[in-house]
């Protein structure tokens, strides 16, 4: 639905301008409360105790030493749990606590509240577990056929999707398989809330969540309370990017308040942080590719195995995605993609940034390069000869009618010049420039360099018929001075991304009220959906817009002018109809409906598509396989962009986390054990292996979607990833086919 | 983790935050991270990982940049302390190494905003007058998963370039009235709500 | 856990001999990430910070001594003519933060076979001064690691320096992490050509139980330079490398495989002394 506002050339920090954070100021002083800086009078801590076995059955618990603690207030298991024993974003698997069967390292097992978090330390080891260890079932591909570990069974959701002439071949057909590891979201604030209970037998949550009312729906569930005693509100979140999508520690802290009566606290450390959310799915991809002799794409075949881990949490939905985005942004007649999220004892799986696009991507645009190569093709034209365009179906069946500026992202992203002294010189010897930076491992004569290029596209907010709503208040009246005020309520979770900024920009440019105050987001008013799937710009955008269109109606009623003229309310003396009294409306917005994907994987299941490309220019010490990624340049469809300087910060964000999952980031397994849960040996991107981005933002309206935005978040993390990669194999003509590329898949590849 | 079960042992530890005398009686174990979040609720220092790689928890120990969560605070015993909360001056003016940040984007989710300020602070007071290499290495100190360090990297240039013009020391609280950059605003845009949470009534 | 904080050598032996199993704290960023990450529970931690003789380095009958005290951020800023290779290693530890409160003292006592000062302090034939209430000795830093994270200290003595004979030469340290900063060492190469003595020194780290030389490489590749060209023949410098690559003892873990170190390790070797040749 189209809402048609204009935005007022010269309208003071309103959209289109590159208007700063609301929070800013609180965030660099530090008076910027997170979750983890709560306190309450009289508060207590909590603490999880955590299986250490990824497979075991539970003989018993014994917490009675634990129990007779001084100092310990409550120590609670699966039979304290007085409502529904499980939970889970979209499918209630998951136990609050693990009672008979453990499934995955790190599962709860018990919690503890102490008047210390020393104390509750203390509590946690002394509740005796006696497990009885079982062989783990950690391959994903034998998970399918194996024995269920649960009763739900072993496969979340099988996808097959048929399109067109499965009989089809090309003249020139290229096949590989890809694998990609498990990153994570490596978030820096660590879980944190604060529960306080309340009077009338509910409870308060203090939460950095990214999804408030799906938390509360589940919170109430399992304590057996009714939705409204308990009360979630939104405190300061340290990042998300999808690990604050599920619950973690919400219901613990909940049932710890209501059972001491006390306010409970609880903070995971980094290790525990590791085990106590979801992480990006591991992916194992088979494709083979078919063409013309001209390059035009014939046929795609593709198998996609993902592991899921222990619990379903949003695996139906993220290899929905990767089924349906499997032959990337490419016209595609043909094709046929079996895909497969199963269940396993390594650590659950569900949201991160790109869910599902990140990993066919990285398989997609291997092929793509290959098949040129195949051809004796340019990779930049093959792209070129099979880019989506506006009219175009996809392998769904659905027919793109919004934007689609593929062909523009990549010309774009190839029209950018490196920095001159960044990437087109070799770098000096010496500086930290070079691969393996300060350890001085490499003078210039060791370096090859190499340039790559990838594409990427996916959904923007939530598909496959689920209805997207998003909710918003608007007030305005006039402040003890006389001046307009506007106040907006949303519960959209303000994770850093900026939609705090975002909002008011939408009442500036709307209302023409420059002062505009933002309420703490609470379940107090309606849903606004989850933070996620690039989804706010324009859910809750959309919803702002309303609220203050129905503001401006009102205005213009209060004026005389009856039916009401929102587009004149910029005309109007906004202080002189503000002297009867305050104007408070709330409004919904709903996302143009989708169909579910039928039996064959065809539907139009998807609302629009945002799409970005990624040129890297990447030096390579092929001997040691250090690498320094020295430049990305990026084109990237952005609809409109509302506050340009926070679109660079999200796609120079989204490149880095690319990058991590390229060449440096793995949650290592064992035996479905994990062994590196800490930023000591989880690596993400420092200062120094960031490079240089220059992006070019493709600004072509989206039809239906508020002010013509699309979302940004995800798609620099889809493609950076691909085309750094490919930059590496340009540099090495090593394969590679498996992500992150670690030191010794270069440099031991040839011997 | 700060508290020891049952430990009757606890230490006076007087030490100078923000060029005020503090004084304390904590248990050995305490973190300095801890003695400033939880005993002098100064909870501007984060803390992200714990084991002194995420540098959120970065002050300034006698002007250089230390990780306090990897400190006791019975070993700061007598010293000088500079935490993010020191910066800003009295009226509220920020400092000009936190202007940059916030003009340059240089935070997202901000949870590692402080720590990069006070790396800055030190970072700046050694290195005057940095190239984009210097900052690059002065500031690798620190991990931030949103910004990419662009904004980052931005902001320390930008804040040497205005120290050097005010001839300001980094680490001291920001005077307005000695500063060419008098009168940068703090807060411009308005009521900043959504702020987090805040201190919670109980 | 009390904690005392001596000011003097005298004083922190006393307190040792009171509580042999006290956890010894210097910078803090070995040990208190084991407390944190309750790895560790000290009974009793003797903190070093203010114990001044430890501070500061000179040099006597053309010997240098370090104290355990000084920080990696020391050795990076102020003692970079002094010690060159000792700088290049001081750089690559951790961050920026961790190099002003980590120290020598500390990195020699935490003795992990990854201590990044350690390969070239090894190639230097250091020798670790160690106090106790019966005298002082020192032991050659060969001996005093005696395995991963496990030295010849005994209980009651306290590490106050380290010693280094003052050699001229050209030295390298070259250390390889999976990222570009803040990263353990998965392979660490140090070497200098002492032109006083005409040998050539190396150290090796995270490539075995403790850092390694290789007294066959070393001997080879000493025999085969022009010295006063400082030159050195390809063949002798490839074959430098294999030798310092087959004396490590590498082990594979989730930083990296043995076959890696062991071939890093080799290149690195090749490498570091192509570079403190002449061109």
């Amino acid at each position: 639905m189209s809402t048609g506002t204009e935005v007022r050339p010269g309208t003071r920090s309103g959209l289109g301008q590159s208007v700063r954070r609301p929070d800013g100021t609180p965030k660099v002083t530090g008076t910027f409360a997170f979750s983890s800086d709560l306190f309450a009078r009289g508060m207590l801590w909590g603490r999880t105790l955590r299986s250490p076995h990824p497979a075991a059955r539970i003989r018993s618990i014994d917490t009675s030493i634990a129990e007779r603690m001084p100092g310990v207030a409550s120590v609670l298991t699966a039979r304290d749990v007085p409502g529904r024993p499980t939970y889970g974003l979209e499918h209630a698997d998951q136990p609050v606590f693990a009672s008979e069967t453990v499934r995955f390292q790190g599962e709860p097992i018990a919690v503890v509240a102490a008047e210390h978090p020393e104390l509750a330390l203390r509590a946690v080891a002394a509740i005796e577990v006696d497990y009885e260890v079982v062989t783990p079932l950690t391959d994903a591909e034998a998970a399918i056929g194996a024995a269920p570990i649960h009763p739900d069974g072993n496969v979340f959701r099988h996808l097959h999707l048929r399109h067109g002439d499965l009989d089809a071949v090309g003249a020139v057909s290229v096949e590989g398989s890809y694998e990609v590891g498990m990153q994570d979201q490596a978030f820096l604030g660590p879980e944190s809330g604060l529960a306080i209970p309340v009077d009338d037998g509910g409870v308060e949550l203090f939460i950095s969540t990214q999804w408030l009312h799906v938390d509360r729906d589940q919170v109430a569930a399992c304590l057996g309370l009714p939705p409204e005693r308990v009360h979630l509100t939104l405190s300061g979140i340290g990042g998300a990017f999808g690990a604050r999508e599920d619950v973690s520690l919400q219901v613990h802290v909940c049932l710890l308040a209501l059972r001491t009566g006390r306010p409970v606290k609880m903070l995971y450390s980094r290790e525990e942080s590791f085990h106590g959310h979801v992480h990006r799915h591991p992916a194992r991809l088979w494709y083979r590719h078919h063409a013309d002799p001209d390059g035009r794409l014939v046929k795609v075949e593709a198998r996609i195995v993902l592991d899921g881990g222990a619990y379903a949490s949003s695996s139906t939905a993220v290899i929905g995605n990767a089924v349906c985005f499997a032959a990337g942004p490419y016209r595609v007649p043909n094709a046929d993609v079996d895909g497969w999220a199963v269940r396993t004892n390594n650590p659950p799986c569900g949201a991160m940034r790109g869910f599902g696009a990140v990993q066919v991507c990285f398989g997609h645009e291997a092929q793509m390069d290959r098949l040129a190569a195949a051809l004796a093709m340019d990779p930049v034209e093959l792209r070129l000869r099979n880019a989506l365009a506006p009219g175009d179906e996809l392998p769904t069946g659905q027919v793109i009618t919004g934007t689609a500026p593929v062909r523009e992202v990549i010309e774009a992203a190839m029209a950018l010049e490196p920095p001159p002294l960044a990437a087109t010189d070799p770098p000096a010897d010496g500086t930290m420039d070079l691969p393996g930076g300060a350890g001085l491992t490499a003078t210039r004569a060791d370096v090859v360099r190499g340039t790559g290029l990838a594409v990427g596209f996916k959904n923007l907010m939530y598909s496959e018929g689920f209805d997207d709503a998003s909710t918003a208040n608007v007030r305005v009246e006039l402040d003890h001075r006389g001046e307009p005020l506007a106040t907006v309520h949303c519960a959209a979770a303000e994770v850093g991304q900026g939609f705090v900024t975002l909002a008011q920009q939408i009442v500036r440019s709307v209302l023409g009220v420059e002062q505009v105050a933002l309420r703490p987001a609470d379940t107090t008013i309606g849903s606004a959906g989850s933070t996620s799937a690039s989804r706010q710009t324009w859910m809750s955008g959309g919803a702002v817009e309303l609220a203050c269109l129905a503001v401006a109606e009102a205005l213009a009623e209060r004026a005389g002018y009856g039916g009401g003229a929102p587009d004149e309310v910029l005309d109007l003396d906004v202080v002189e109809l503000l002297r009867e009294g305050p104007i408070d409306r709330t409004r919904a917005h709903h996302h143009p409906p989708t169909e579910p994907l039928d039996e064959d994987g065809q539907g139009d299941a998807h609302v629009s598509f945002a799409f970005a490309a990624h040129r890297a220019v990447v030096d390579v010490d092929p001997e040691l396989g250090l690498v320094k990624v020295r430049h990305i340049a990026t084109g990237q469809d952005v609809g409109r962009a509302l506050n340009p300087q926070a679109v660079i910060g999200q796609i120079e964000g989204g490149i880095a986390q690319g990058l991590g999952l390229a060449v440096m980031e793995e949650m290592l397994l064992e035996d479905g054990r994990l062994r590196n849960p800490s930023f000591t040996d989880y690596l993400i991107p420092t200062a120094l292996d960031m490079p240089p981005v220059t992006a070019t933002l493709i600004e072509q309206p989206e039809p239906g979607a508020p002010f013509g935005a699309k979302g940004v978040g995800e798609p620099p993390t889809i493609s950076s990833t691909p085309a750094i990669v490919a930059a590496i194999r340009a540099a090495t003509g090593l394969e590679l086919p498996r992500i992150p590329v670690r030191p010794e898949h270069i440099a031991l590849a040839e011997a | 983790m700060s508290v020891t079960a049952g430990a009757h042992e606890r230490i006076e530890v007087e030490v100078t935050v923000n060029g005020v005398p503090r004084a304390a009686e904590v248990p050995p174990r305490r973190l300095l991270s801890d003695f400033l979040r939880h005993d002098l609720r100064l909870t501007g220092t984060h803390v992200g990982c714990e084991h002194g790689v995420c540098g959120a928890c970065t002050i300034l120990l006698d002007g250089a940049p230390i990780r306090s969560c990897l400190a006791f605070a019975v070993s700061v015993h007598g010293r000088e302390l500079t935490t993010v909360e020191g910066l800003a001056a009295d009226d509220g003016t920020l400092h000009p190494v936190q202007a940059a940040f916030q003009d340059q984007h240089g935070l997202q989710c901000g949870y590692c905003t402080p720590g990069f300020v006070m790396s800055a602070c030190g970072f700046l007071a050694e290195t005057t007058e940095p190239d984009d290499d210097e900052i690059r290495e002065g500031m690798s100190g620190n991990l931030c998963r949103c910004t990419g360090y662009a904004g980052i990297l931005a902001a320390v240039k930008q804040a040497a370039g205005d120290l050097r013009a005010s001839g300001a020391d980094p680490r001291s609280q920001h005077q307005p009235e000695d500063d060419a950059f008098a009168g940068r605003p703090g807060g411009e845009h308005g009521p900043a709500g959504g702020d987090g949470g805040g201190e919670v009534p109980s | 856990m009390p904690i005392s904080r001596p000011t003097d050598v005298t004083a922190t032996l006393d307190a040792l001999a009171a509580s042999p199993d006290a956890d010894l704290l210097a910078g803090g960023t070995d040990l208190v990430v084991e407390v944190n990450l309750d790895r560790r529970r000290p009974e009793h931690v003797i903190a070093l910070r203010r114990v001044t003789e430890l501070a500061g380095h000179d040099t006597t009958d053309g010997r240098l001594r370090l104290g355990a005290n000084v920080t990696y951020s020391e050795v990076e800023h102020d003692l970079a003519q002094l010690v060159p290779g000792l700088a290049m290693a001081a750089r690559t530890v951790g961050s920026p933060q961790i190099r002003n409160a980590g120290t020598l003292g500390g990195n020699l006592g935490t003795a992990s076979p990854a201590g990044d000062t350690l390969p070239w302090l090894l190639a230097m034939d250091a020798e670790v001064e160690l106090a106790s209430p019966e005298g002082d000795r020192s032991v050659p830093l060969a001996n005093f690691l005696t395995g991963p994270k496990s030295t010849a200290r005994r209980p009651a003595e306290l590490i106050t320096g380290v010693r280094l004979p003052r050699v001229e030469g050209p030295q390298h340290v070259s250390k390889i992490g999976p990222r570009n900063a803040m990263v353990i060492s998965v392979a660490c190469f140090a070497i200098v050509l002492d032109t006083t003595n005409r040998r050539v020194r190396t150290g090796m780290g995270a490539v075995g139980p403790t850092v390694l030389r290789s007294p066959d490489a070393e001997r080879a590749v000493t025999q085969a330079l022009d010295w006063d060209a400082l030159t050195c023949p390809e063949d002798a410098i490839d074959a430098f490398g294999r030798a310092c690559a087959e004396a490590t003892a590498p082990i594979t873990d989730h930083r990296s495989s043995a076959e890696y170190r062991r071939h890093a390790v080799g290149v690195l070797a090749r490498r570091a002394l192509r570079r403190c040749l002449s061109t």
